[in-house]
């Protein structure tokens, strides 16, 4: 058998290469194994890396409409750069970025650390999480008494989250 | 030490070798991106916002408990250093090549403790990229110092972050732990029994990344490959810290039979290959790139096995930031190709008389 890539010397090398789960399979001489799996080594660049990602996704639908109010970023440009334009393009994008996540980060949630300064208003979100979940079983089981306290607690929570957000907001306005 | 003394010297703690598993993992980094919240990410910075940044780091790192254990930090303007002093920061894996990447080289900074255990880019693609790097494999520690240097900042700082997706980042390959852990890996013994390609198949397919280090087209890559994790969301970052520590030692394991297995083969013709190599590393007159990074690899491979004595592995660190163009301008000045390689050959030689003689 001849190699596969330069298609003059013997070919004694079965090569393998998988990028991105798929399966890349050559006959090769010695030589040419060696240059492949060089260049295999070799990692995209930062820029093409946003650039690939870019091309992964195309522009949206709607995308030349959207724009992120705080730093003027469109859904077009993001979608030909690959790179967000500020925290709050993840609120203002977030239908677009949502798929993204899935197919780069896999389907998980952050189980990470969290800021100090954002630990309180985390431990008060899973609070909540956690009183939705007990009052459906307390609707299930018809226990409409504790339910109704139940329910009174999440707004008050939930109260107390969304007065949170305004504050940050005078601090992040008062820069 | 201040950053002066850091470019002129091609020496980084990173480079000792009485770590662990030191010789075959060369070192340890641990990245986190950061960004602050409510101002633009550093693609799109420019002016009053750019100084802000740099204002607000340059208030975090004063704070009291950094100082205590990594002592005096400070911000260093990227503009402020010359474009030779940036590559060798580049060379000496301080900072990233990204940092150099034209633009907004008004809004840059980078800080670096003094043992250059610790190093910040700011504005680099997000606005803080904390990073820690130790010899060998110390991957736990490394995160521990890099997760201290977190919390002190984040006193004064806020991030942006989000109850789901974690740290929000500029690329969404960053988000969440906002994490990248690595090792540098010195595999000849694989990558001669050809056994490489499997073992580096079978590691990408367990969710890390792995690259070969300086290997820029077909140029020799000293047989240097970095191991990084792939996904940054979903795992805790002792999860992601962990995974890569275990495939790491997998590895090891794998690179140490190799090498029993040549020399179990082969003893004299590995010993010859690293002894010709160390004589022509000590004795030559003109030296390229890339034969002095093989050349390098063989030596440390005959000093890992016990075949050379006298060198450490430290040295041969040092004269691969040596080796690269950015030192050798800074030494010799402009230089034509050829009188880089006979720089290059100069200080080897001089580098390892000196070596010899202490
Ligand atoms: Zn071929
Ligand atoms: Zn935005």
């Amino acid at each position: 058998m001849i190699c596969e890539r330069c298609k003059q010397r013997p070919a004694n090398v079965h090569y393998t290469e998988i990028i991105d789960n798929q399966k890349k399979q050559m006959n090769l001489c010695e030589v040419c194994a060696k240059e492949e799996q060089q260049a295999s080594f070799n990692l995209l660049p930062q820029q093409n890396l946003h650039d690939f990602l870019a091309g992964i996704f195309g522009p949206g639908p709607e995308g030349d409409l959207l724009q992120c109010p705080q730093c003027a970023m469109t859904g077009n440009r993001f979608s030909t750069h690959g790179l967000l334009g500020c925290s709050n393009c993840y609120q203002e994008f977030e239908d677009r970025i949502e798929p993204m996540v899935r197919r780069i980060q896999g389907s998980g949630v952050h189980t990470g650390k969290v800021p100090a300064r954002s630990l309180s208003r985390y431990r008060v979100i899973r609070e909540v999480d956690q009183l939705k979940k007990g009052l459906r079983e307390l609707v299930a089981r018809e226990e409409f008494e504790k339910a109704a306290e139940m329910r009174d607690r999440i707004r008050e929570l939930e109260q107390k989250l969304a007065g949170r957000e305004d504050e940050n907001d005078h601090q992040t306005d008062g820069r | 030490m201040t950053i002066k003394q850091t470019v002129d010297n091609p020496y980084s703690p990173w480079m000792d070798d009485d770590a662990p598993e030191s010789d075959i993992v060369i070192s340890s980094r641990v990245r986190l991106a950061r960004d602050l919240a409510g101002y633009p990410f550093p693609h799109l910075l420019s002016g009053e916002p750019a100084e802000e940044i740099l204002r607000i780091v340059a208030d975090a790192v004063a704070d009291e408990d950094l100082e205590r254990r990594l002592g005096k930090l400070k911000v260093v303007l990227l503009s402020q250093l010359p474009s030779l002093d940036r590559q060798i920061l580049v060379d000496k894996h301080l900072i990233s090549p990204d940092l150099l990447k034209a633009g907004n080289e008004e809004a840059k900074g980078v800080v670096i403790s003094e043992d250059e255990r610790l190093s910040i880019m700011v504005n680099e693609e997000d606005h803080l990229r904390i990073q820690c790097i130790l010899a060998g494999l110390r991957l736990q520690d490394a995160y521990l110092l890099a997760d201290a240097v977190d919390d002190g900042l984040e006193k004064t700082v806020d991030y942006a972050f989000s109850d789901w997706l974690g740290f929000l980042t500029a690329c969404l390959t960053n988000i969440g732990t906002g994490l990248r852990a690595s090792v540098m890996m010195h595999l000849p013994a694989l990558v001669a029994t050809g056994a490489i390609r499997d073992v580096l198949s079978a590691v990408s397919k367990l969710g890390l990344t792995v690259r070969g280090l300086y290997g820029e087209g077909t140029e020799a890559s000293g047989n240097l490959f970095q191991l990084s994790n792939q996904i940054t969301m979903g795992q805790s970052e002792e999860e992601i810290v962990s995974n890569l520590e275990s495939i790491t030692r997998q590895v090891i394991n794998r690179e140490r039979t190799a090498r029993r297995y040549i020399f179990q083969q082969k003893p004299e013709a590995l010993k010859d290959k690293v002894s010709r190599a160390y004589g022509i590393l000590r004795h030559a007159y003109l030296l390229s790139a890339g034969e002095s990074m093989q050349l390098l690899s063989d030596v440390r491979l005959g000093v890992d096995t016990g075949i050379i004595k006298g060198v450490n592995t430290r040295m041969l660190s040092e004269l691969m930031v040596i080796s690269r163009p950015a030192y050798l301008v800074k030494t010799g000045g402009r230089l034509s190709a050829e009188e880089c390689d006979i720089l290059r050959a100069r200080l080897f030689r001089e580098k390892m008389t000196e070596n010899e003689g202490s």
